[in-house]
């Protein structure tokens, strides 16, 4: 059970998230909603590369004891980098519509429809 | 973002080496230790933002030009691609690492074991690390500026 | 011709550079930047053509990054261009060229347009990067490079209301989709330890968590490809983006289709054959559901086009109804593969594929045209036009008797091939299809009498022909369309046939990379 926790820690967050993204109304949760997925997945993907009680892959041969693999850190950083680029615009975009609209309601930013 | 108390500033003047003297850090033993062109970048636009929260958007946007930043942008990403396709032109690949093992800059071999790393080792990837802190630091510090800038400006709603 | 291996990644890394140059190019003079990107985009373009040419003839393609040759375990990012791949690169490379030439005159008042031509090289990087990589990693890093730049070209006016919400909408659906590709590319990485699609593929056991990672990419994918029930970002994107926009647009959505195509007949190729549950195989079963949603997308899109009055947006509904058309090509030859008219209805879909991208891409391109010459995109206010855009009106006839279908145009060559197949597999779905067809042609010619026939407005009295450098850029599609529609087999027998052959034969695909094969 405890070495679940993790997992256990990735559907909560991307549930959350999904939440969030379905229930909220205000753009700058839709944006944490966003954020609480990738945080989800990125967790998701660090945790498959973990073994226990390893140390970080930083040598070209270990000191002694298993080191965690490191392609996943890899995966997690170039998505993290690429999270920071999507949060960006998002906010960016966030900020345009406030502008224009003067709320951050999506109920009263609904010009396009059907 | 308007500008903040006295003690703020002071602190902040003071601090700011440090954080910026990291990220470099961060940045130049990036093919070594945890940490790379993005995650050194970050910490040196953070120590920018700080500089922005602390004496404000205006200050700030007078000293730097978003468009010079936007150019050593342009010219950390050039880096990057060129530094790939120098790969192409005198390694065998694309992405090679032609430097590795030349005796040239970067050019040791990584001794085995562990064992304290020699910085000139690496090949390419140090360089490619410079290119991509560059490109990270005016990047992320050209978003902070513009968005402060952006809601400092802001009068109400136009329509 | 024979090309030499870097090509594969040049056709990625022109664009790329390019789109970094610029901005610094920008600085010493604007008409030198659209020289310089037009010139990038043509050397590309080139480049496209002639791996083309020798992929056609020789067979895969592969290039690893940063060595010499493929080490195992497969560690190494790598690149795999297949027929289709090539298939999907020609249509991209001939969007973004026509975007690109048609942005001179249309875009000129605009600001800002050194960020404009930035975000379309970044996106035509990103497209070739998704259909040329093989790697499900690197897909989803390029399908995160697509959705960023479109999302801030789609809100490129940003002082049009409409627009910036268009784009927060689309960059909320594509960073959630993203992310749920990516969490499946998890799922598969932490059962077989490998990123590699052909690695994956021959070593994939259709487990629990299989098809979970199966449900996330095609769902995800085909989200971002536009397909009804997940289609409420498509016309408000195309809508409210600029025209040149809205066509690159087209050719992003269809690189989200590669991505579905990759996964189900390449990915899962292996797991195809297997029984799923009820004692029904995967790829009928799959094949259904896409099916399914195929046709919702066509009664939906053409029954949505119908009650549009803005001009932009009807013809975006009008692309919901063509992806329609693909997906059902798609569907019907994924549940009948094997036999010859699952193989006539891929042929179909694959060269709908072409098509729609070619008539969808001119009809946004003549809304750009009117919007050009009179500021205006309702219909309601619009008509009388013929009388003075008389070239405009032409291309806009070919364009609608395309989309609808009629021959002797390309739309007809593609849709004739999904409707005997699908009339062999189940024939409701072909006398839906039909009966959709023609609403799509009514639909077109409501459009084409309400702002072309009719008395000559007075406010119109003055409109004139768009400058010569976008009627040349219509000219040329309409050209290739009208090409396409005299010579159908030319195409299929030389472009569309290795694709269908690339995708069904999978296994060829898998042992360029695995030792061995399967």
């Amino acid at each position: 059970m405890i070495y679940n926790i993790p997992y256990i820690a990735v559907a909560a967050l991307v549930l959350i998230g999904l939440y969030a993204l379905v229930f909220k109304r205000n753009l700058i949760k839709l944006v944490i909603g966003v954020v609480l997925i990738e945080s989800g997945v990125n967790l998701f993907l660090i945790i498959l590369g973990y073994r226990e009680e390893s140390i970080a892959p930083i040598y070209t041969s270990s000191p002694g004891g298993v080191m965690s693999f490191p392609v996943p850190q890899a995966l997690t950083l170039t998505s993290i980098v690429i999270g920071v680029a999507v949060i960006a615009l998002m906010l960016s975009l966030v900020i345009h519509i406030y502008r224009h609209y003067g709320t951050l309601d999506v109920r009263k930013v609904r010009r396009l429809k059907e | 973002m308007t500008e903040m108390s006295k003690i703020v500033r002071t602190i902040t003047s003071i601090t700011f080496p440090f954080a910026m003297i990291y990220g470099l850090y961060v940045i130049a033993h990036g093919h070594l230790t945890p940490g790379g062109g993005f995650q050194g970048g970050a910490v040196v636009a953070s120590a920018c933002a700080m500089i922005l929260v602390a004496f404000g958007s205006k200050w700030t946007i007078d000293k730097i030009k978003e468009k010079k930043l936007s150019a050593f942008e342009s010219l950390g990403a050039i880096g990057f691609i060129a530094l790939a396709l120098l790969g192409l032109v005198f390694g065998v690949a694309f992405f090679n690492n032609f430097l590795t093992g030349s005796n040239f800059l970067f050019g040791n071999i990584p001794p085995t074991g562990s064992v304290f790393a020699d910085i000139n080792t690496g090949g390419v990837l140090p360089l490619m690390n410079f290119a991509v802190g560059l490109k990270v630091i005016a990047g992320l510090f050209v978003i902070v500026l513009v968005m402060a800038y952006a809601t400092t400006s802001f009068k109400g709603v136009k329509k | 011709m024979n090309m030499p291996d870097y090509t594969i990644p040049l056709v990625v890394a022109i664009p790329l550079l390019g789109a970094f140059l610029t901005p610094l190019v920008s600085r010493i003079n604007d008409k030198l930047r659209n020289v310089f990107v037009i010139i990038v985009l043509a050397l590309n373009a080139l480049l496209v053509f002639l791996l083309a040419s020798d992929i056609l003839t020789t067979g895969i393609k592969t290039y690893v990054f940063g060595a010499k040759d493929l080490t195992y375990p497969i560690v190494r990012i790598l690149f795999e261009v297949d027929a289709m791949s090539i298939f999907m690169a020609i249509i991209s490379s001939i969007l973004v060229l026509a975007a690109v030439t048609y942005s001179w005159a249309f875009m000129k008042e605009n600001t800002g347009l050194d960020k404009y031509y930035t975000l379309i090289l970044l996106l035509t990087a990103g497209m070739l990067g998704m259909v040329f990589t093989g790697d499900m990693f690197n897909f989803f890093v390029f399908l995160e490079i697509t959705s960023i730049a479109s999302c801030a070209l789609i809100a490129f006016w940003t002082d049009v209301g409409e627009s910036v919400e268009a784009g927060f909408k689309y960059i909320v659906i594509s960073a959630t989709g993203a992310l749920f590709v990516l969490f499946a590319v998890a799922l598969l990485y932490g059962q077989y330890n490998a990123l590699n699609i052909a690695q994956l593929s021959s070593v994939i056991q259709y487990t629990f968590l299989d098809k979970i990672a199966l449900v996330l990419l095609i769902v995800a994918l085909a989200m971002k490809a536009g397909i009804v029930p997940m289609h409420m970002w498509l016309p408000d994107s195309y809508g409210s983006a600029p025209s040149t926009i809205s066509i690159v647009l087209v050719s992003a959505t269809l690189a989200s289709l590669y991505g579905v195509l990759r996964v189900v007949f390449t990915l899962y190729g292996n797991a195809l054959s297997t029984i799923a549950n009820f004692d029904i195989s995967v790829n009928v079963f799959i094949g259904w559901f896409i099916v399914a949603l195929a046709v919702i997308s066509i009664i939906v899109g053409v029954t949505m086009a119908l009650i549009q009055s803005d001009f932009k947006r009807l013809i975006a509904y009008g692309a919901v109804a063509e992806i329609g058309y693909m997906f059902l090509g798609i569907g019907a030859g994924l549940t009948a593969l094997g036999t010859a008219y699952g193989r006539t209805a891929l042929n179909g879909g694959i060269f709908h594929i072409m098509n729609d991208a070619l008539d969808v891409g001119l009809l946004f391109l003549v809304a750009g045209a009117i919007y050009y010459a009179t500021r205006e995109r309702s219909l309601d206010r619009l008509g009388g036009l013929a009388r003075n855009m008389k070239y405009t009106t032409a291309f806009f006839i070919i364009g609608l008797l395309a989309v609808a279908g009629m021959p002797p145009l390309n739309g007809f060559a593609s849709k004739i091939l999904i409707y005997e197949s699908t009339f062999q597999l189940n024939p409701i779905l072909a006398i839906v299809a039909i009966l959709c067809s023609i609403l799509l042609l009514a639909v077109f010619v409501k459009v084409f009498h309400s702002a072309f026939m009719g008395p000559q407005l007075p406010k119109y009295k003055d409109v004139k022909e768009v400058p010569r450098s976008m009627l040349f850029v219509m000219g040329v599609i309409a050209c290739i369309i009208v090409f396409i529609g005299l010579f159908p087999e030319f195409v299929i027998n030389n472009v569309v046939e290795p694709a269908a052959n690339a995708l069904v034969g999978y296994s060829e695909y898998v042992s360029q990379v695995v030792a061995g094969g399967i």
